[in-house]
């Protein structure tokens, strides 16, 4: 056997699981289909920590929300990701809305969530979020609920699961699942593994996996979000604020990021293409409709990207984290809201299945290191600092990024971390290059030198997100001569 | 050009051209009055000397770029020095875009000259440094 | 960490930085320029097409022939610059802060500081254009450096959205290199970019320009391969069942220009309506001894406006380090300049009352095109400056040059009024007044 487990999938659950494994005395590693990890539903999701007294009593989704809120603490600690705890705001806009507050509020404290208030002092409300809406009735004041950058959770999970061992294989689609003696052989396009353990975090495609492995049981159908982003430094938002929930979410909410932007969203649209990550007209009229209910100053002419993400919804509606008949093959599924918020919770579940369901006698590692360092960051220096590290390294010098200033230096960093960027997106979503108000307009093409240099692959080969994303897809002026001539002699023909 | 042809040129009996001398953009009627061309609606002596040009004999100024060796950056924006029929764009941009100069190039150096024998010389439209 | 000490220092080495650097240095200030490239010139060394300089030079030049002039006399005349420096904050006591990765961080004391950083390109998601988000999507501006700058073409079918001067010139360009560019879509009934561009580039090579039409959706999950167009009505809200498929490579955008003001905001100038920082007549903001020129104020539509501009920022700051720095500064008394009819933006937004009676210049732009207008300036009701104009569009700046007698506004005026009237309108108003 080559492993002792294999987690496919390297969204938040996958290399939480990785990382929460990495304790102990296990070979592992981690298959991701994209170009990097934190590619699917982890990418575009709200990043909202959830108090936990929204999911219904009869949702095992509840308990992990409430529980996994609390390890936020020391994960947050040891791991060095962007996490606040903001507290979050459910907005009731309707006198005959505050008996559902009344109704979360009692059950939500009875199941241990901390700290829930009702507000109705108008004063008070406006105190706390000067930006809410005039019509605000009363509050639900979650101080427990807060905002992380999911993605960025998910590079921590996975650098410090790469430092206690753990494998990572990019571009590694899994096309079949055998049963072997003992184990499985994972079969992926580019060469095949084999391991005692597989556990499924496929996130939308689990049931896709699940069904190659033989366990097939259950369904994921996604379900689309569609957000807005707005510009630094025209709005600013204290807490999370969401609206009377409906039948299919949690409704339009707005939210602070933890890189202090301001988004809408999502909606919640039942589609049929589990890859159709695009945004339409009608959805981002309705974020915005609905965003302007809780928030009316919302600065609708600064809005810098619109995005979309897919939701992994799972026919029981509720989280499916079990050992299958095919026994070793775990499954994490249906990971859908508060997933983000359980997770850590989902990886001691996982861990509690390993050892009483499968019957693993998990030892200790003796060298587990859970600290992974923050990656540094221009904008936590003080002057002096950053006259510092620029004698040390010239790098720091060279601004790339001019929206979110961002040197050479973290870009490079970003690439040469465990686990580290290989394409545009990777830089972007580790060190922000090109996240900011320009969306990469200036910056691109001097990222995709440094990636072209640090890779060590040609300039034209660098990709937005691997795979067919090029982004110079035709011919070099200053290299390529004889194709030149002929295409522009055609041309010259018509 | 013979009479007949320009003649042929203003078959129709009015033509409308946008002057693009400033950015006014004068719409210049070209009239066939008994076989007379007579130009109106221009605001100045340049766009009247534009239209007809662009009736009888349209020209254009040729920017492109050419390859440098050594240079700051790997090419260098050219420019012809003089407007050039338009007909052979395509393919003096073509024929740039196959020779290779070495910096270092001052701006207004002459890279080809010649070109097509036009008589119109090919120049640098910046400085390029050698590449350090 | 070095520190510096100079009379003006000149943030950005563009059209605008350089113009306003010259003109200080030669009325006897200290400058030093500061320019986050690695090369003096900005964004014109990427325009590489003709058409700059008939106002200024009176001569058809290149962009970055343009701007080699000013690069040249820069250098003749000595004044100091420091490339691949970026600065990341100005306060609001003059101190800039900047990086380089030679000398590490900079502090810069200035008399003066004029403002030259330029203008970005509005993005897809300030448009929320619908769709996937493949690769295969620039900016025009973006586009135009790969092409013209480092020598690579990113596609080989395009649609252009919008219709911006940049936009429309890539289209050629991109033509000449063999590409096809299947259209240039725009949401409004008329051109954003100027006339001469659309008959040279667009209409020169048969390029459709498909009006009140936008992109309704981006086809494509790692490289574009497609959009949707359709036609948009007054609103431009999507008319349904009108819409096409143009399949392509790469989408260039071209819709608009927004002025680069994060280090003016932090320098505590505040901005108005068009991006810009608030500025009077002498380009000053409203931070004593911080000017504004070029797009950083607003967006031009010619380079010779922006080196204009350019030269009288220069100049004003080199007169507000000889006779106003370091001085008590006197309370302005100021005329606000307010945008009235059909008048998207004015600038400046403040007339020193004291400067009356010099050539002022006005900038304003109108929100809707229209024909046979008058452009006139009020006091409450009273007409004091008034220019017939044929035809007028947002995409065209209008220029205002003139000077009152101090008899024509009254001692007390605080404010004036800008409007660009339909002529009929005016002579109803006369008839009615």
């Amino acid at each position: 056997m080559d492993y002792d487990v294999i987690i496919i999938g390297g969204g938040v659950t996958g290399c939480c699981i990785a990382r929460t494994l990495s304790l102990y005395d296990l070979k592992i590693c981690l298959l991701e289909k994209e170009a990097d990890i934190a590619s699917g539903t982890t990418k575009a999701n709200s990043g909202i920590i959830h108090a936990g007294y929204a999911a219904d009593r009869k949702y095992v989704k509840r308990k992990f929300c409430i529980h996994g809120n609390k390890l936020f603490d020391l994960a947050h600690k040891e791991l060095n990701f962007p996490f606040k705890r903001t507290g979050t705001l459910v907005v009731a806009l309707e006198e005959r809305q505050i008996k559902d507050l009344v109704y979360k509020r009692n059950y939500g404290t009875e199941d241990g969530v901390p700290g829930l208030e009702i507000i109705i002092d108008k004063n008070r409300i406006k105190r706390m979020e000067p930006q809410l809406t005039d019509k605000v009735i009363a509050v639900l004041h979650a101080p427990s609920g807060g905002i992380v950058s999911p993605y960025e959770l998910t590079f921590a999970l996975a650098e410090n699961a790469h430092m206690n061992g753990v494998e990572f294989f990019r571009e590694h689609e899994v096309i079949g699942i055998n049963k072997i003696v003992a184990g499985f052989e994972v079969e992926t396009k580019p060469k095949k593994f084999t391991s005692r353990i597989v556990i499924n975090a496929a996130g939308l495609f689990a049931a896709e996996v699940s069904r190659m492995a033989g366990a097939d049981t259950f369904e994921i159908y996604p379900r689309r979000g569609e957000y807005i982003l707005f510009d630094k430094g025209l709005i600013h938002l204290n807490k999370v604020l969401f609206p009377m929930p409906t039948r299919l979410s949690k409704g339009i909410l707005a939210s602070p990021t933890i890189h202090g932007h301001v988004f809408i969203g999502p909606n919640a649209d039942n589609i049929l293409d589990i890859e159709d990550i695009s945004t339409t007209t009608r959805g981002l009229k309705e974020i915005i409709s609905g965003g302007v209910m809780l928030v009316p100053n919302l600065p609708l002419n600064a809005a810098i990207r619109n995005f979309a993400g897919l939701r992994a919804v799972s026919n029981t509606m509720d989280f499916i984290i079990e050992a299958t008949e095919m026994v070793g093959f775990v499954n994490v599924a249906g990971i859908l809201s508060p997933g983000l918020t359980s997770t850590f919770a989902i990886a001691e579940e996982v861990v509690r299945i390993l050892i009483e369901d499968l019957g693993e006698e998990l030892k200790e590692k003796e060298k587990y290191n859970p600290y992974r360092p923050k990656p540094e960051h221009l904008s936590d220096f003080t002057k002096m600092k950053l006259n510092q590290k620029i004698k040390e390294n010239q790098a720091w010098g060279r601004i790339i990024c001019r929206c979110e200033t961002i040197p050479e230096a973290e870009i490079v960093d970003s690439i040469r971390r465990p686990v580290g960027a290989t394409a545009i997106d990777g830089v972007k979503f580790r060190c922000r290059a090109g996240m900011g108000r320009c969306q990469g307009g200036f910056c691109m093409p001097r990222v995709m030198e440094i990636l072209s240099r640090e890779l060590n692959i040609p300039y034209d080969e660098v990709t937005k997100r691997g795979k067919g994303s090029h982004y110079l897809v035709n011919k070099v002026l200053c290299i390529e001569l004889t194709e030149d001539s002929k295409e522009s002699e055609e041309v010259a023909e018509k | 050009m013979s009479e007949s042809s320009k003649k042929d040129k203003l078959s129709e009996d009015k033509k409308v051209i946008r002057c693009i001398v400033c950015p006014t953009g004068c719409e210049i009627t070209a009239e066939n009055v008994d076989g007379e061309v007579k130009i109106i609606g221009f605001g100045c002596k340049r766009g009247e000397e534009y239209a007809k040009e662009e009736l009888f004999e349209p020209k254009r100024i040729v920017t492109a770029t050419m390859r440098v060796e050594d240079g700051f950056l790997p090419i260098i924006p050219v420019r012809t020095e003089k407007p050039i029929p338009k007909e052979l764009v395509f393919e003096i941009i073509k024929e740039l875009s196959s020779i290779k100069v070495k910096a270092p190039i001052k701006v207004g150096d002459i890279l080809v000259e010649n070109i097509h024998n036009l008589e119109v010389n090919v120049i640098s439209s910046r400085d390029m440094p050698i590449k350090t | 960490m070095k520190s510096l000490d100079v009379d003006i220092a000149v943030i950005g080495a563009g059209s605008a930085g350089l113009g306003a650097a010259i003109e200080a240095k030669k009325q006897g200030m200290d400058v030093l320029i500061l320019e986050r490239n690695d090369e003096l010139g900005g964004i014109t060394l990427q325009c590489i097409h003709n058409g700059f300089g008939l106002k200024i030079f009176k001569e058809d030049l290149t962009g970055p022939e343009y701007i080699q002039r000013f690069i040249d006399e820069a250098k003749e005349l000595k004044i100091p610059y420091k490339l691949d420096t970026m600065v990341i904050e100005i306060t609001e006591d003059k101190e800039i802060y900047a990086v380089n990765k030679k000398e590490g961080l900079l502090r810069i004391k200035a008399k003066a500081i004029i403002l030259s950083m330029g203008c970005r390109e509005k993005t897809r998601g300030a448009i929320n254009i619908p769709g996937f988000r493949p690769a295969g999507m620039y900016t025009a501006g973006q586009a135009q450096r790969f092409v013209n700058i480092e020598g690579y073409i990113p596609g080989k079918t395009f649609v252009i959205l919008g219709s911006g001067d940049i936009g429309m010139i890539m289209a050629r360009r991109l033509t000449w290199l063999g590409c096809e560019v299947k259209a240039v879509v725009e949401i409004k009934s008329y051109v954003s970019g100027l006339i001469r561009n659309q008959v040279q580039c667009l209409e020169d090579y048969n390029i459709p320009l498909i009006l009140n039409h936008t992109i309704t959706k981006i086809h494509g999950k790692e490289r574009v391969e497609g959009v949707t167009i359709s036609s948009v009505d007054q609103n431009w809200d999507r008319i349904v069942d009108s819409d096409q498929y143009i399949e392509c490579d790469s989408i260039l955008l071209s819709v608009g220009l927004v002025p680069e003001n994060e280090l003016t905001t932090k320098a505590g100038a505040e901005l108005s309506n068009n991006g810009g920082p608030i500025v009077d007549d002498n380009l000053e903001t409203i931070m004593d001894g911080i000017f504004a020129c070029g797009n950083v104020l607003q967006v031009h539509d010619l380079v010779d406006n922006v080196s204009e501009e350019a030269k009288r920022a220069g100049k004003n700051a080199a007169i507000y380090v000889k006779e106003r720095y370091g001085k008590e500064q006197i309370k302005k008394d100021h005329i606000k300049i307010i945008p009235g009819i059909n008048v998207g933006y004015v600038k400046p937004d403040y007339v020193n009352f004291s400067n009356l009676e010099n050539l002022l210049h006005f900038h304003l732009r109108v929100k809707e095109p229209d024909r046979d207008v008058i452009i006139v300036i009020k006091e409450v009701n009273k007409i004091i400056y008034q220019r017939v104009r044929s035809f007028v569009i947002p995409s065209e700046m209008i220029e205002v040059r003139t000077k009152f007698k101090p008899e024509v506004i009254s001692p007390n005026c605080r404010e004036l009024k800008i409007e660009v009237l339909p002529v009929s309108l005016l002579e109803v108003l006369d008839e009615v007044g």
